[in-house]
């Protein structure tokens, strides 16, 4: 059987992936795909403990995220889109109206 | 699993919000264009009635109950909260009447994604389960993005929203990581189950400190702390100024309830661990946020960086980890939401036709000529300062107090002094409405939902400033059944 650890490590590295991608990545759909990845590597952790503890929560929260996440995401998209009209940009380079 | 009765009687509050967002959602299509002031006062309503129904329930035998199988919980301490929700809500509406006009942002969805997000803020409030906390935040979160972008034309808006939008699933993701890393180690997500599996010191392993880093990250991105504020001051300058209001006093309170739940009931075991980390975050929200507003130039960025000071003070009440603590929070919000909702009252009135209100330059001279709303502003701005004997000065001194009385003397000797630094922005803008002359002719929006909110503003700032006493007695009482 795998060992709880190498999921757990899956989903770190994943979670890694996505924060980092994040961080450094300036094409905001890809910002948005990073975030994703990180939420997926939490629906790893969640749904290998719920295995590993024989506990059902797990599962159930993971069901909630995945949930969750997709209306984040059309949220995001939407907003996106506004911006995209009104500027025609994707870069966080060039988003840079407001600062100070 | 069956619901009782009970269940769904203890969440007739939300019930109410949610339902009537649905119906409003509905009955927006059958409103014309110009008489969408109706779905203003239909909103008010609704939340008037909810919170009649929450005052009701405070006298139900089932309070201080949990339901839907330790989902929810029903007690003295969500439903001061979810009191302080009403308010922001209320006031937001009432702010927003003339604006949407003026902005030509006149739709109904407007007042309908309010009211799901305080539907999502109430939830959390009475979250007793990551579970329930994680969707309760996610409701309140998702339509606040949407009205941060509502000013579809502009771009300002549309970059603020993304930002926000984006760091705002970033921490979640972040909060995320850190509840499964909870769950796995207790087997739990309720919080009390967490609380007693936390208890047996042998789960303190470092994988706990990870958890706990990532929670106290994420929830500081929600009431904007540092070094998780990078959302906040776009976020603010680019929303339509009621919502930046209601988001600096609403969702904010809410991420301070749930903080306190989940660090004080389900984390409290693992006290000396997550108390260093609310530090560090209180310390430098006071101090970054404090300095960095003394440069601005655009009023509402200000505000923006001012509240992150100001949850550098409330942080620093969760710190201290006592119920004193906890009541001292609860008071600091409620107070937050009647003076920072009242100075974006002035700045609201401001805009109007070509004034946009909104750089401090434009308050040059406002006291020769209108000497009530400059007094107004006035009022706002030493409570936000923290000046007796208003409302914030109340608020900043129970913190202080309860810090004092954990034997916390240097945090709260630094937080007198970051006051100080604030005092000295929010007293220039006093200084440029009573010293200077006028460059030009002051325009003014007048409705009446200004004026109401004003009225009930000015009055909580300076009621809680010279008889905090019921308040505070209120919040002790909800703090203790926590």
């Amino acid at each position: 059987m795998v060992p709880l650890t190498w999921f757990l490590a899956l989903g770190l590295i994943l979670f890694m992936i996505g924060a980092v991608g994040v961080l450094i990545r300036k094409n905001i759909i890809i910002m948005l795909m990073s975030v994703e990845l990180m939420l997926n590597s939490v629906n790893i952790n969640l749904v290998a403990f719920s295995h590993f503890l024989d506990n059902v929560r797990g599962q159930i929260f993971a069901v909630f995220t995945i949930t969750v996440a997709a209306a984040e995401v059309a949220v995001a998209l939407g907003i996106l889109i506004a911006l995209v009209r009104n500027r025609g940009v994707f870069s966080t380079d060039e988003i840079d109206t407001l600062k100070g | 699993m069956i619901f009782t009765i009970k269940d769904l009687l203890s969440i007739i509050p939300e019930l109410i919000i949610a339902g009537s967002a649905c119906v409003l959602l509905l009955v927006d299509l059958l409103i014309s264009k110009e008489r969408k002031a109706c779905m203003a006062v239909l909103s008010i309503l609704s939340v008037i009635a909810a919170g009649v129904a929450s005052y009701w329930l405070l006298g139900a035998d089932f309070m201080g109950a949990k339901s839907f199988a330790g989902m929810f919980e029903l007690d003295g301490f969500s439903t001061f909260f979810k009191f302080v929700f009403y308010t922001a809500t209320v006031l937001s509406i009432l702010l927003s009447f003339h604006y949407v006009k003026e902005e030509d942002i006149n739709l109904g969805e407007y007042y309908v994604l309010m009211l799901f997000s305080l539907s999502g803020m109430m939830v959390l409030a009475s979250g007793a389960d990551l579970l329930s906390i994680y969707v309760g935040l996610e409701l309140m979160s998702l339509p606040i993005y949407v009205l941060a972008g509502f000013l579809q034309n502009d771009v300002r808006s549309n970059e603020g929203a993304m930002k926000y939008v984006i760091l705002g699933a970033f921490s979640s993701g972040i909060l995320l990581y850190g509840i499964s890393m909870v769950y796995g180690l207790t087997g739990t997500t309720e919080l009390s189950g967490v609380a007693a599996a936390l208890s047996d010191s042998s789960v303190h392993v470092p994988a706990l400190s990870i958890a706990i880093v990532m929670m106290v990250a994420g929830f500081a991105f929600k009431v904007a702390g540092v070094p998780f504020h990078m959302w906040a001051p776009d976020a603010y300058e680019g929303a339509p100024t009621p919502i930046t209001g209601f988001m600096s006093a609403g969702p904010k309170a809410a991420a301070f309830a749930v903080m306190l739940r989940v660090f004080m009931e389900g984390l409290q075991p693992a006290y000396e661990q997550w108390m260093v980390m609310v530090g560090v975050v209180a310390v430098a929200s006071m101090a970054y946020g404090n300095f960095v507003a003394i440069s601005q130039k655009n009023i509402k960025r200000m505000l923006a960086y001012s509240s992150i000071g100001h949850a550098g003070y409330a942080l620093l009440g969760v710190m201290a980890g006592t119920e004193e603590g906890i009541a001292s929070v609860m008071f600091y919000m409620a107070v937050y939401v009647f003076m920072n909702l009242g100075a974006f009252g002035i700045i609201i009135m401001m805009r109007k036709g070509g004034q946009r209100g909104e750089l401090i330059e434009e308050y040059t001279g406002l006291a020769r000529s209108h000497r009530g709303v400059a007094l107004l502003m006035l009022i706002f701005l030493f409570s936000l300062a923290g000046i007796p004997p208003t409302a914030g000065f109340m608020g900043k001194f129970y913190i202080f107090m309860a810090l004092i009385h954990r034997g916390m003397v240097g945090l709260a000797i630094f937080a007198v002094l970051m006051s100080a630094v604030a005092a000295y922005f929010y007293i220039r803008i006093v200084m440029l409405m009573y010293m200077r002359e006028p460059a030009g002719e002051f325009e003014f929006a007048r409705s009446k939902g200004i004026y109401y909110a004003l009225f009930i503003t000015t009055v909580g700032t300076v009621l809680l400033g010279i008889c905090p006493g019921y308040l505070v007695k209120l919040a002790e009482m909800a703090s203790v059944i926590m």
